[in-house]
């Protein structure tokens, strides 16, 4: 049986904040030189230069990418093998996302719903813990904007509504944005499960590489699908016209009830951060 | 494409009835910070018959709430944040002679009107490109409301600090031609 202390995944969330804000996955730079390579707006092409030259600066510097350092979101693997010692397992992450927040100088923007007081030091993360085989635990932090978050939707369709269902909403919701999300974005897509589970799979989709295929060749063929039609959208980087609007569109999918058809589209803005480590 | 227009404020309605929509501009020195719990106390002041905490005439607002500042650095990580949320404000500002906003997304009817009436103009800074855009800022000082943290509002000294027109005062919007331009079926 594997012993952990907690008091080393609060180092390791500490520094994950830090390295996830400060240091753009060679994924995404991958995508705004594709991105770059097809865009027909001058003015476009300014932007997305723009955007490469901003996360060499942030990465070399060790500044954030972007001011809105996020809700710390978190996914836990953890192996059921695994003893965890030292403390409790959440109190060790927030304060691994306290501590990040504050020694690498991110912004702090969790706040009171009603007051809006700022609750100081970017806590309570949100944390989504999966128990699962082996005696490792791996600890992903994926820090989020509110800008791309605000413009994210869950909606029940009907069962009836089908694939042309999905792909009117998630078009429309992407149509709608417009220069809002941040253009260009990635579009996190969950269909199927239930109210919460989809949001949930939307969320976890963005956090596939960009550039790489959905393991389901149907669902592959979808993702290609609607990119194709959100890029001809017009709407292009930053909204001001061009045609890169969406870098990608990842699906995620499960069973759902035989009454439902949900289906959630989580935007994620350029700066898709996510830095994952395994202890 | 065009080489960037110089604008340094106070500006006049001269100045910015020169502006077009997809000018590229480069701002160099003063302006100021404010989003959206700022501009609620600055709407509360004019509502209350008082004075604002700093001379808005001709000035230009920065909607943005910067990371805090590393030892060494004149201001953290600075992108616009969307502005949508600061149009129930934007227009009273206007009356008092702002000229200028920077932010990213679409304005409401409303803001635009108000553009073509007071003549002022939005522009848009690249969302996200903080790190790039923080070292434009040279010198940053609060002017007012520090127990907001990021949102308290800033005195910036800038020095070519890229934006692009996106509403002029002749009612122009760029988010609106930009996507027709380049729309396909």
């Amino acid at each position: 049986m594997g012993e952990i202390d907690v008091k080393l995944i609060t180092e390791k969330v500490r520094d994950l904040c830090m390295k996830a804000n400060t240091d753009l996955g060679e994924d995404v730079l991958q995508a705004f030189d594709r991105a770059m390579g097809k865009e027909e707006s001058p003015l476009g092409v300014e932007i997305l230069k723009e955007l490469k030259e901003n996360a060499r600066i942030a990465k070399e510097e060790k500044v954030p990418i972007c001011q809105d350092t996020g809700f710390a979101i978190l996914f836990i693997e953890l192996g059921q093998d695994v003893h965890l010692v030292g403390g409790n397992l959440n109190e060790a992450i927030q304060e691994g996302v306290r501590q990040g927040y504050k020694d690498g100088y991110l912004r702090k923007s969790i706040c009171h719903p009603f007051t809006r007081a700022n609750t100081g030091d970017n806590t309570p993360a949100i944390i989504h813990t999966e128990v699962v085989a082996g005696d490792k635990i791996k600890i992903t932090v994926a820090p989020k904007g509110g800008g791309s978050e605000n413009m994210s939707r869950v909606t029940m369709l009907t069962p009836s509504d089908g694939i042309e269902g999905i792909k009117r909403f998630v078009i429309q919701r992407v149509k709608e944005s417009g220069s809002n999300p941040c253009p260009p974005t990635i579009v996190g897509v969950g269909i199927g499960g239930n109210l919460e589970q989809v949001a949930l799979l939307a969320k976890k989709s963005l956090l596939r590489s960009l550039g790489s295929k959905n393991p389901d060749p149907e669902l592959d063929q979808l993702e290609s699908e609607i990119l194709t039609e959100i890029n001809q959208l017009g709407i292009g980087p930053q909204g001001l016209g061009g045609r890169t609007t969406s870098l990608a569109v990842h699906i995620l999918m499960m069973p759902c009830h035989i009454a439902s058809f949900p289906l959630a589209v989580n935007i994620q803005c350029h700066a898709q951060r996510h830095k994952e480590t395994i202890i | 494409m065009n080489e960037p227009i110089r604008l340094r404020p106070p500006l006049s309605n001269e100045d910015v009835e020169k502006l077009n929509i997809g000018d590229r501009i480069l701002i160099s020195g003063v302006i100021y910070t404010g989003r959206d719990a700022a501009h609620k106390r600055l709407i509360d002041l004019l509502k209350g018959g008082k004075d604002l905490p700093f001379d808005i005439k001709g000035q230009i607002i920065y909607f943005v709430g910067p990371t805090p500042a590393k030892p060494g650095q004149a201001f953290g990580s600075a992108g616009p944040t969307t502005s949508y949320r600061m149009d129930a404000y934007s227009p009273s500002l206007m009356g008092r002679g702002l000229k200028g906003m920077i932010g990213k997304g679409m304005r409401s009817d409303a803001v635009k009107e108000a553009m073509k009436k007071y003549k002022a103009v939005y522009f848009a800074a690249t969302g996200g490109a903080g790190a790039l855009l923080a070292k434009r800022v040279k010198k940053a000082e609060i002017v007012a409301y520090e127990d907001l943290g990021p949102e308290a509002i800033r005195r910036l000294e800038v020095e070519d600090l890229p934006v692009i027109v996106v509403n002029d005062v002749r009612g122009n919007d760029l988010y609106i031609e930009g996507e027709k331009q380049y729309r396909k079926g």
